[in-house]
């Protein structure tokens, strides 16, 4: 079902296109993805597990999980959540590992050549964080190139309808999607490139980047790199955990305030962080009831603010709780959640079951820091920081040279401190890469965000990353 | 936590399918992506990973900070092998390597 009316999103919505779908013919929007074309649709099952043929999916939205490979076209394991839906498309169910139909070879398309040539600075992420990095780099001087899988830039950005906090200069009252747009109004007075809808396959210690555009291999060299690839989803595992309507946060939010598609009609949020807490919200201004907010912990993690908003709306949240399964036939049908004590044991007899349609988990991110490991950066396991990170120091350099990693990609923390943290890795870039850069507006520039950075982390809800950015630095010291 | 439920959900193991490995001994997360293959679908572990090294820190009563993760290679994600062999006009029907000419 999609949205219509929404208090602070417009969907301009493409053209209706029309597109087949295991044989049955349906409409979906130009702009759109296979797979939210299809839930728009009311199509919950995408594919059926390759062994137990369970069925799946919509998970995760950003092309991490395995949830939505369908067969399009005739070629299977198509990842139909970042994939965009052409007219005239044969989308089918999967129900195996996936049979190549065409065995004939693929036209050689002509495009841009296969070396991309040099660049002085590689950014992966067009977030708030690799947004930042170039922006900044690009005020001293670097030439830089942004890359994102995306086909849009501002990542997370993009979804968040909330006015942030903080101080003006960190775009306190602004909303998350205009902070995007202002940051890509920046973007276009330096010297900076956006090379959208790509993906970066690997990287390797001496700079260079293999990447994946248009259906080709292409590779690119850098003189120094900013890894600021975001963050991923925390799974949580119960009965039903893979039964189609249970998804990510991140998922809900990308359906809704990109696609304007809503999940369901009555949603289960588990976990009362931030996220848990702002993604509720957003589902209440897409018309979407939330039966309840639950968390194990006994109290409301996220910011009060948050918290207060949903429960004016009547939304409980239930603190000490835990879900114990998701039951229905091929789709989430209800949910049971029950009460826990301090060690997460079920109280008995404390079990209640809600009539819902959607369980959303909102049960934490983990740092992405893949291209940086791959690369060969030391890593440690930093639990404040989200789990396994790159290590890295304080003006965000890696063990490795001229390798930086910036945003919740270095532990998970929020928006602002990410927009900050990628100033910082800008900097640090150009400084090692500018050839005579003005070093006292570097510096100005550098203590500037790094004061930001502190006063951001400076009260009770900055304890956490607090700690662990402190611990980490130890390590890099060390390193 | 119930034996049927799904951990690696790419390839269908289940938390009675990783609890009986560590228990015959397979204690590292590489050991357990050869024998199951959970970690070894199209999601590389990305859902999973967190959950099986929780597993294995539980059952064998050592920290989560402790437990090796696997290792990262590239691709990042799944890609059609004529991506990285190249589909290049120049080198169809010559017989040539479809990488480097030395490879």
């Amino acid at each position: 079902m999609r949205i219509n009316e929404h208090p602070i999103l417009e969907f301009v919505r493409g053209r209706e296109i029309g597109f087949e779908f295991d044989g049955r013919k349906l409409t979906g929007r130009e702009g759109e993805t296979i797979a939210a074309a299809v839930h728009a649709a009311g199509v919950r099952v995408l594919r059926r597990s390759i062994k137990l043929k369970r069925p799946r999916g919509f998970f995760c939205a950003i092309g991490r999980c395995s949830s939505c490979l369908m067969t399009v076209n005739g070629v299977p394991n198509v990842m139909t959540c970042v994939t965009p839906l052409e007219a005239g498309m044969k989308v089918e169910t999967q129900t195996d590992k996936g049979h190549v139909v065409h065995a004939e070879p693929r036209e050689s398309r002509p495009g841009e050549p296969r070396d991309l040539g040099h660049v002085p600075l590689a950014v992966v992420g067009a977030g708030p964080a690799g947004l930042s990095a170039a922006i900044y780099a690009g005020r001293l001087g670097a030439e830089s190139i942004v890359i994102d899988e995306n086909n849009g830039a501002g990542g997370q950005l993009i979804k968040q309808t909330h006015m942030f906090f903080g101080s003006k200069e960190h775009y306190a009252r602004v909303r998350g999607i205009d902070i995007g747009r202002r940051l890509l109004d920046e973007l276009d007075r330096v010297p900076s490139r956006l090379m959208l809808g790509t993906t970066v396959l690997g990287l390797y210690g001496d700079g260079t980047l293999s990447l994946l555009r248009d259906g080709r291999h292409h590779c690119l060299s850098a003189d120094a790199v900013v890894l600021a690839t975001g963050a991923s989803e925390n799974m949580l595992a119960f009965p039903g955990s893979d039964l189609p309507g249970v998804y990510g946060a991140g998922a809900v939010q990308t359906l809704m305030n990109v696609y304007g598609v809503v999940p369901g009609d009555r949603v289960l949020m588990i976990g009362a962080g931030n996220i848990g807490l702002i993604v509720a919200y957003q589902l209440l201004q897409a018309g979407v009831e939330v039966a309840a907010v639950i968390e194990g912990l006994p109290e409301v993690g996220g910011y009060h603010v948050h918290a207060a908003k949903i429960r004016r709306a009547g939304v409980p949240i239930r603190t000490s709780h835990t879900i114990l399964r998701a039951e229905g036939e091929d789709r989430v049908q209800r949910a049971a959640i029950a009460r826990v004590d301090r060690d997460w044991t079920v109280l008995p007899g404390t079990e209640e079951e809600l009539d819902v349609d959607t369980v959303c988990l909102a049960v934490g991110l983990s740092p992405n820091c893949e291209l940086a490991l791959m690369a060969g950066c030391d890593e440690a396991y930093v639990a404040e920081l989200g789990g396994r990170v790159a290590v890295h120091g304080r003006n965000l350099e890696t063990t490795l040279p001229n390798v930086l990693i910036a945003g919740d990609a270095s532990g998970i923390e929020e928006a602002s401190t990410a927009m900050l943290e990628g100033r910082i890795a800008g900097i640090e870039a150009a400084q090692r890469i500018v050839p005579n850069v003005d070093r006292s507006k570097l510096e100005r520039m550098r203590s500037e965000a790094a004061e930001g950075l502190e006063a951001l982390r400076a009260g009770p809800f900055g304890e956490k990353p607090r700690t662990g950015k402190e611990a980490m630095f130890r390590l890099a010291e060390n390193a | 936590m119930r034996d049927d439920v799904i951990i690696c959900r790419c390839e269908d193991v289940t938390y009675g399918d990783i609890v009986r490995a560590v228990e015959r001994g397979l204690t590292t997360t590489e050991e357990l992506k050869r024998i199951l293959r959970c970690g070894m679908g199209p999601c590389q572990g990305r859902t999973c990973s967190r959950l099986i090294t929780r597993i294995i820190a539980d059952k064998t009563g050592r920290s989560i900070e402790e437990i090796e993760h696997p290792v990262v290679r590239p691709p990042t994600r799944p890609v059609e092998i004529g991506v990285l062999a190249g589909d290049d006009e120049d080198r169809r029907g010559t017989g040539a390597p479809a990488g480097d000419d030395e490879g």
